[in-house]
């Protein structure tokens, strides 16, 4: 593996795969969502005929299709960065990893592309029913490319299916449905593409708010409100039950992350759940200059038990169990798996030299000790370990990973609030007089994004200083390239994108303030 | 099916997506002649929005073909991908700024300007074309890098992918490309732009980039069949220099040249209808026929026991569909989700159909059509 951990090529080679998936990030919810927004504002206007409902749908197809054009700009540049900066990664995890990038774009990304092809230019050029079914299918194409995508991180959260070869030196997969159904993967799924729609159904219902403001447009933002309220309304009861099902998740496989999202230190049997808290600077253990103590904190007794466990009395290892062990939990300490994951790495080195010496019987002798069930299960386990060269290391930036889990949490359920408003007051008819709430509808748009990167930020931070669970560090996952290099693409994708997104954002606007008329085209 | 039949089945795929990936580039030879072909802002227009109902096919079938090579021969992937940084990177940055130019270059406020998107899609044209035609010359000339014990490479020279542009062969490989897609572009345009102005400068375009396409492309084939290839033991893997290796495996693989000789017959057919009469569907002899060429050209990289991806620096760390590819598991599973592949293009071309009934005309692009315009 990677000799040379060159620790300031890997911070800039995070740095830079952060800086374009929050770019891309910043496009794709609004897609997930918005295209099934259309498909139904667009199946009302064929079911009923209302010519109001197909300006409603043009409207908010040309938002869509502004928000694309720049989602796919930033999107193209993730699949490559894979072997562009992390080239270790992409041959370590190539044989599990690449399936999911191969089957989204036979499966999803042609579905999506042929037939937006369709919705944009299909107007008057095919049937109703044929455009509708279009519209449906861009909608299914957009949420299927988040599937395997999502199918993927799960497995790098969680990685199943998978038996390492030593003749390649990689993981290989042993069984698909382990992968594509991991537990991990379908909620974290679900948890995004309907946090996805909420997100949308918000932006739909803040642009909507606006004519109301403005007191324009206001049959069409009616009944725009009407329905990214229910679609909003539905989901974020989704994203909440999907949001629980992932933070048991974590709880059982990423424990390291679930303690740095409550600041939990010290291991608890029932531990409460800090609803609030403000993390001070101060250290509260010498050894563990990361652990902070907190200013305040609103704590929920048992809550974290309940919500992670199902039960009042769960014992939840701290940062600390998971740091020095705990023999009554049967936790190993992290130095024991930094030494179980050396001998790991060591026995792989050996083979490979005996295998490239000749020694035929020694390499046949070490292969069997190598794949044994007891070596892949008390050593091949903790192989990631072996590249960790202080047990600190494995603690994740803990203040990230605890506001941004708070951030998310909090937002989630305001939305659910936000939205049972929006629909009782949208149906009483007295939306429009309650000014106070429209600019809340505007206010709430951009909150919507935060909650969004919020959660990215928990889960691929949280997950720190691994790139694959205790399999493959970060460090040893990086290519080989010179700093500069890295520096250089960093600065010229943070003024690319920046400029497409001023670009964007002005777009955006004017189409905005144009309004609807006969559909924005 | 054993692993050595799965491990061809996968490369014909990869040749099969470059072969789509080459002919779709029509679209990015089409954005470097926007303003060659088009005198007035509405024939630019119309030529745009000719363009803008195929670019996503094009950026798609990039990132499929990307997914792909990833899936099926991922020490290609970690090898290429993070040694040859610059020329990917030129690559990747040359379609970033497409994506966005055509939905946003006649969008009020747009504080770019009009100009700055058609130069977006001019450098797109050009870059993307040239790039990708000088990267797939290593897959004939080699590149400068090591594969340890581990499988994991590194690349050997400073430039890191720079340098394939300081290879002729591979320049002659990408301005083939180049021209080879304004050639596409032009009869694409005489067969889905009604405007008789358009239609007559386009035919005057193609005998202008006929002429250096065929220069460069028959430079690039004619050289190849005399160089000497990088081919490997079957059974040991070993690699070693062999003389007219190229030219041996079209020899040794007759249905492949057939298919090669059948490609350029169809290329120049389709060129030379169009030139001669005022036909309107060479598009579809030239474009199967690149197809048809460049797979040929693939299998001819890959097939009969040849490496696809050469190494100058070190002889034995060079790739081959043997030593590069995933397992035999991944690549089963991948072979069932490659069936639905029939499917897929079944409803592409049902979609197309649908949408290209009629042609793109003057009143359909000023707005009185119903449609999205760019």
């Amino acid at each position: 593996m990677n000799e040379l951990l060159d620790l300031s090529l890997v911070d800039w080679s995070r740095a830079q795969f952060a800086l374009t998936a929050m770019y891309h990030w910043l496009f794709v919810p609004l897609t997930l969502g918005i295209t099934f927004i259309l498909a139904i504002m667009e199946t009302i206007y064929v079911k009923t005929g209302n010519p109001e409902w197909k300006k409603i749908t043009k409207f908010w197809m040309k938002v869509f299709g502004i928000n694309f054009a720049i989602g796919v700009a930033t999107g193209i540049i993730l699949e490559f960065e894979f072997g562009t900066n992390w080239s270790n990664y992409s041959w370590f995890v190539g044989d599990i990893f690449g399936a999911p990038l191969a089957i989204e774009g036979i499966m999803a990304f042609f579905m999506e592309s042929t037939f937006i092809a369709v919705m944009f230019f299909g107007w008057g050029k095919v049937s109703k029913r044929f455009h509708l079914v279009s519209t449906w299918l861009t909608a299914l194409g957009a949420n299927l490319s988040a599937l395997w995508i999502l199918v993927a991180n799960g497995w790098m959260q969680f990685p199943v299916g998978m038996q390492f070869n030593p003749d390649t030196a990689r993981n290989e997969m042993v069984n698909f449905w382990d992968v594509f159904l991991s537990p991990v993967a379908t909620s974290k799924f679900l948890h995004t593409i309907f946090s996805g729609f909420e997100l949308a159904s918000i932006f739909v219902i803040g642009i909507s708010a606006w004519y109301l403001l403005k007191k324009r447009e206001v049959i069409f933002a009616r009944k725009s409100i009407l329905v990214a309220a229910v679609f909003g309304l539905i989901s974020s009861v989704f994203v909440i039950g999907f949001g629980h099902a992932s933070t048991q998740q974590v709880a059982y496989h990423q424990p390291m992350k679930l303690a740095a999202m409550e600041g939990l230190y010290e291991g608890q049997n029932g531990p409460g759940l800090i609803a609030m808290g403000v993390l001070s600077t101060k250290k509260t253990d010498p050894e563990y200059k990361q652990l902070k103590d907190f200013l305040f904190r609103v704590e929920i007794p048992k809550g974290l038990s309940v919500l992670a466990y199902l039960n009042t009395t769960q014992f939840m290892p701290g940062i600390k169990d998971l740091l020095d062990g705990n023999s009554e939990h049967n936790i190993l300490s992290a130095p024991e798996k930094i030494a179980r994951g050396k001998m790991a790495i060591q026995l792989l080195k050996d083979y490979k030299m005996a295998k490239d010496d000749g020694n035929a019987e020694e390499a046949s002798t070490l292969r069997a000790k190598f794949m044994s069930d007891d070596f892949q299960k008390n050593y091949f386990k903790y192989f990631g370990y072996g590249y960790i060269k202080n047990p600190t290391d494995l603690i994740p930036d803990i203040p990230m990973v605890f506001y941004s889990f708070r951030i998310m949490v909090m937002l989630g359920t305001y939305f659910v609030f936000f939205f049972i408003f929006t629909l009782l007051w949208l149906t009483r008819g007295t939306l429009e007089k309650k000014k106070w709430f429209l600019r809340l509808a505007l206010i709430t748009m951009p909150l919507a994004y935060l909650a969004s990167m919020s959660g990215w930020i928990l889960a691929e931070v949280g997950r720190q200083p691994w790139v694959i669970q205790d399999l493959l560090p970060t460090v040893a996952a990086v290519s080989q390239i010179g700093v500069s290099a890295v520096q250089v693409t960093f600065w010229l994708f943070a003024f690319v994108f920046t400029l497409l997104l001023i670009a964007e954002v002005k777009i955006m606007t004017k189409q905005i303030k144009i309004g609807p008329k006969d559909g924005g085209h | 099916m054993s692993h050595l039949t799965l491990q061809h089945y996968w490369w014909a795929i990869i040749a099969l997506l470059a072969a789509l990936l080459v002919f779709l580039m029509f679209v990015q030879g089409g954005q470097t002649l926007i303003y060659r072909l088009g005198k007035t802002s509405n024939e630019r227009t119309m030529i745009v929005n000719a363009l803008g109902r195929k670019w996503e096919f094009t950026f798609t079938t990039l990132v499929t073909f990307g997914g792909a090579f990833f899936a099926s021969f991922p020490l290609f992937y970690s090898t290429s991908f993070g040694g040859a940084y610059w020329a990917w990177m030129a690559l990747l940055f040359a379609f970033i700024i497409q994506a966005v130019s055509y939905e946003f270059r006649s969008r009020p406020s747009n504080f770019l300007g009009k100009r700055t998107f058609d130069a977006f899609l001019f450098a797109n044209g050009l870059l993307a074309t040239v790039l990708l035609g000088v990267v797939v010359g290593t897959f004939f000339n080699g590149a400068n890098f090591s594969v340890s014990n581990m499988n994991l490479s590194r690349w050997e020279n400073p430039a890191h992918g720079l340098e394939a542009v300081l290879t002729f062969s591979n320049v002659a490989l990408g301005l083939a490309i180049f021209f080879l897609a304004r050639v596409l572009a032009l009869l694409y345009f005489m067969n889905s732009i009604d405007h008789e102005p358009i239609f007559r400068n386009a035919k005057k375009q193609l005998l202008y980039n006929t002429i250096p396409f065929l220069v460069f492309f028959l430079y690039f084939v004619i050289r190849l069949l005399f160089i000497k290839g990088f081919a490997y033991d079957p059974k040991t893997l070993e690699v070693s220099m062999e003389p007219y290796k190229y030219l041996h495996n079209f020899l040794q693989m007759p249905v492949v040249l057939i298919i090669f000789l059948v490609g350029v017959v169809g290329v120049l057919w389709g060129i030379i209808s169009s030139l001669l009469k005022d036909k309107t569907n060479g598009i579809w002899y030239a474009g199967i026929g690149t197809v048809l060429t460049v797979f040929a050209l693939m299998l001819v990289a890959g097939y009969n026991n040849t490496c696809y991806y050469p190494s100058n620096f070190d002889l034995q760390s060079s790739l081959n569909i043997v030593n590069s590819s995933s397992s035999k598991f991944t690549l089963t599973v991948m072979s069932y989700v490659s069936l639905m592949v029939p499917f897929v293009l079944a409803y592409i071309w049902y979609a197309w159909k649908a949408i290209n009934r009629e042609k793109i005309t003057e009143s359909e692009i000023s707005g009185e059509g119903e449609g999205h315009v760019y």
